[in-house]
């Protein structure tokens, strides 16, 4: 059983079936992509995934566990972490504190260690710097690590986002449109990072992408959605081929 | 990519410049010489001008455990007075009853004063996690519910079991034995028990949720754990002030906690900056002063005291700090512990 598993999963709204019959599968390292084009469903197979909405039917497993029912915070330690389409950072919060949020779950000393500054809170407030720096240098964000994160430009904030979902030691990462708004040069940059992280950090990274090209270029495998169905899975280069999907796309031929 | 290595061991990271057990031992040794110094302010000092440092020394505590709901959590409460009457009305009928001389007295007093506090924390805990479900306007008009519940229960009894209450008329005659050095040793506690809370990694999370809640969540903090956590230590806070007035005052009268007196409080954590700890410091300190420095204008005097309020929030929306400290530097604060 791959460590992300998702089965039959489906979501309605009123008469509106947003997803339904959606089946995915992701191990650690693998790098796939969620295609479609606006309004297939792709965020809401996110947000069903990590507990923002609740499936009307179908089961999300995470390492044999289920994570239907669960709220969005457990979702995350258990290691399901994501990245959002329209920036949700703590703009009022310096760059190194948007990570630090990422570490609070790993906190093993309580209110009190906090109040007292114990020897075991210094230690562990100390060494959560250290490893938010290290993520921060890894995201090439280290120099602005004192930056509100309101004030970073467009592609800075996308990064923060995933150096962020990074601090809560994740399994799986889940990148939501994660190149949207960049220009050519950091696009390719990204996804050179995207990829680097997957390696670095032993993560399987599932992404939704707008930008066909950048997919193709580094997931293995892509699943295509379109009004709520998957219409196509395989390699880049069977679903580039697939005659539903340049449908979807571009309409169909006459 | 491969310089990460080389960039971990040099970040930036700024450590406490004193080791913790110094600050610690200073900030004790700071507590206990208030007694010295007390015995000096009130042979010495106008009593006039005594009891304004005293009202100064509790309303810090009020703003402070306020701000640490509604200005670093981002939440909205106008049930502050609520908790505040249960912290006096506990501490100030207990005493009423027991009251013994001396040394025993004081230690009385003190477990009298963290009682009433745990009442208000337990209230705020059984308030809280139904009330937290609610955002916004909505929060803001359940704890203030809340407080005017309060407010009529204890304008209502007379008595519960052996403990006077007094109702409508008010509770007299209490034992006098807080002074300067008690409403200090506690507003030194409660501000370095909110700073060292708000300032650290565990405590960042009270600024995520109000940064963004749904991205909190989704970093794995448990929102509503940390929104009640704020929430009952504000009261429990509350609850010990209010124990100070009604042990300094010796009276109490259940209208004096009524929802002016959290508007009041409210208004000092906006004036001082939602989120900025010295903000609301100084807010507390400026508001308890000015009335009294208006007594000049006589009648006039609520009018100014409002109209320098609005004309303030005008020039300074966002409160007299923001939401910096007085001492904020470029570096983040969450490093700048001690």
């Amino acid at each position: 059983m791959a460590l992300l598993e998702i089965k039959n999963l489906a979501i309605h709204f009123g008469g509106l079936k947003a997803v339904s019959d959606f089946n995915f599968s992701l191990d650690s390292g693998q790098l796939f992509g969620l295609i479609g084009p606006n309004g297939a469903g792709k965020t809401t197979a996110f947000n069903l995934a990590t507990g923002v909405y609740k499936p009307t039917e179908g089961s999300v497993q995470l390492c044999e566990r289920s994570l239907v029912g669960l709220p969005p915070f457990k979702i995350n330690r258990l290691g399901l972490a994501r990245t959002f389409q329209n920036i949700r950072l703590f703009g009022g919060l310096s760059v190194l504190e948007n990570v630090l949020v990422g570490f609070t779950q790993s906190v093993t000393h309580g209110f009190m260690g906090t109040v007292l500054r114990t020897p075991k809170h210094q230690r562990e407030d100390n060494h959560h710097d250290d490893e938010a720096m290290d993520l921060l240098a890894t995201l090439h964000l280290a120099e602005k690590a004192d930056y509100p994160a309101a004030s970073l430009p467009y592609g800075d904030q996308r990064r923060l986002e995933i150096a962020r979902a990074l601090a809560t030691r994740p399994k799986i990462l889940l990148l939501d449109e994660p190149a949207a708004g960049m220009n050519p040069q950091e696009k390719v940059d990204l996804m050179g990072l995207i990829s680097f992280i997957r390696d670095r950090f032993k993560v399987g990274i599932w992404l939704i992408e707008h930008d066909m090209k950048l997919v193709m270029s580094i997931c293995e495998r892509i699943t295509v959605l379109d009004h709520g169905e998957t219409i196509a899975v395989g390699t880049p280069a069977e679903v580039r081929g697939n005659k539903d999907v340049i449908e979807a796309y571009l309409g169909e031929s006459v | 990519m491969a310089t990460n290595a080389a960039l971990t061991s040099q970040s930036n990271v700024v450590r406490p410049r004193l080791p913790v057990w110094v600050l610690n031992l200073l900030i004790t040794v700071f507590v206990v010489s208030l007694y010295p110094l007390n015995g000096v302010l009130e042979k010495f000092m106008d009593p006039y001008y005594l009891r304004i440092v005293i009202f100064i020394g509790m309303n810090i505590i009020l703003a402070t455990s306020l701000n640490l709901f509604n200005g670093i959590t981002g939440q909205f409460s106008l049930g502050h007075a609520g908790f505040m009457a249960l912290g006096a009305y506990v501490t100030g009928s207990a005493m009423l009853r027991y009251n013994p001389e001396g040394m025993a007295g004081s230690f009385a007093q003190l477990g009298m004063l963290v009682a009433g506090g745990i009442v208000a924390a337990l209230a705020g805990l059984v308030v809280g996690i139904p009330a937290l479900r609610l955002r916004g306007d909505y929060l803001a008009i359940a704890t203030l519910g809340f407080g005017e519940i309060i407010y009529t229960i204890i304008n209502a009894t007379d008595q519960i079991g052996k403990f006077e209450i007094g109702g409508a008329s008010g509770l007299h005659g209490i034992p006098i034995r807080t002074n300067f050095f008690w409403t200090f040793a506690f507003a030194i506690v409660c501000v370095v028990c909110i700073w060292r809370l708000a300032y650290s990694t565990k405590g960042l999370a009270f600024r995520a949720v109000r940064e963004d809640e749904i991205a909190a969540a989704a970093m794995g903090v448990d929102t509503t754990f940390y929104k009640v956590t704020a929430f009952v230590i504000g009261a429990f806070f509350a609850g010990v002030a209010g124990g100070l007035l009604a042990t300094y005052d010796g009276n109490l009268a259940p209208e004096s906690f009524r929802f002016s007196r959290s508007i009041e409080i409210v208004v000092m954590v906006v004036l001082g900056g939602s989120g900025s700890i010295t903000g609301a410091i100084l807010a507390a300190v400026v508001l308890t002063c000015a009335p009294e420095l208006l007594r000049f204008f006589s009648d006039w005097r609520m009018v100014i005291y409002s109209l320098a309020l609005i004309v303030t929030m005008l020039v300074r929306p966002e409160g007299l700090l923001g939401r910096r400290e007085i001492w904020w530097r470029r570096r983040t604060l969450a490093r700048v512990s001690g």
